[in-house]
């Protein structure tokens, strides 16, 4: 890490606003990104981008600033995404217009129908959030198991219980609506 | 569930809810929300996590007391006294 950094690092600790804006900067996109990838939405990922900011702040003093702050980003935005899901539980899952509206880099297959797939989203969004995280990271998001892993503060060994917990409860929500892999 | 089972809820997984863009970035500048968010609540951020530690030991230390206070009853005045 080049030594300006470190020095940002080392002001952020100490409370400096200016260090901090600096590394909102250089950090935003990434961090939005991140948490676009667990909510899926890209309003509410706006909002908790900020709240992940300020939670960063309030912890400014708790940073090591040897240690590599993007991780540290990471893992604050992934405990702020995993709030709203959770508070968001009671609602509805996801609909036909948080399926379409969302930024994707890759068309659905025309094989699978539109129904299946809006079944199948709506069943992943009645998973318990701890699952859901970690199959949306590790499975739709296609991140590696140990970043993933980073952010949720759990092992590479829990990550894959997880992903496995959430396929097979998927399965039987599925199986349950008729709908046979 | 078998492996072919999982990997065909994988791929079903991957087409209902496909990756989120890389390139996808906020609408608007966020700095200023942050800002905001700072003003508004600097206080209770930096107070309300040590009130929280700070009651769980008093209600601890109280519990402790109660414990001892009800093991021991002879005690009590004793305690009574340097009160």
């Amino acid at each position: 890490m080049p030594e300006r950094s470190d020095n940002v690092l080392d002001r952020f600790r100490q409370g400096d606003l200016d260090a901090f804006e600096s590394l909102f900067r250089e950090h935003q996109r990434s961090v939005y990104g991140w948490i676009l990838r667990i909510v899926r939405d890209p309003a509410a990922a706006e909002d908790l981008t900020v709240e992940t900011f300020w939670r960063i702040h309030r912890a400014h003093d708790r940073f090591e600033s040897a240690r590599p702050f993007e991780p540290w980003a990471r893992r604050i935005a992934t405990r702020a995404a995993l709030d709203w899901l959770r508070a968001r539980r009671t609602e509805s899952g996801l609909t036909d217009q948080d399926v379409a509206d969302l930024p994707s880099n890759s068309a659905p297959d025309p094989g699978i129908a539109a129904e299946i797939r809006l079944k199948t989203a709506r069943a992943f969004g009645r998973l318990p959030p701890g699952l859901r995280v970690a199959a949306m990271l590790a499975v739709v998001e296609e991140q590696p198991h140990k970043e993933v892993a980073a952010a949720l503060g759990i092992s590479v060994g829990a990550v894959k219980l997880r992903v496995f917990r959430a396929i097979r409860l998927l399965r039987k929500d599925l199986l349950e609506q008729g709908i046979t892999p | 569930m078998n492996a072919h089972d999982e990997d065909r809820i994988k791929q079903l997984l991957q087409q209902s809810l496909p990756p989120v863009d890389p390139a996808a970035e906020p609408s608007r500048d966020l700095w200023p929300a942050v800002l905001r968010r700072l003003d508004a609540e600097p206080a209770r951020s930096a107070t309300a996590p040590g009130l929280l530690r700070q009651n769980w030991f008093d209600w601890a230390l109280l519990a402790g007391l109660v414990v001892f206070a009800t093991s021991f009853p002879a005690t009590i005045p004793v305690f009574l006294y340097y009160l």
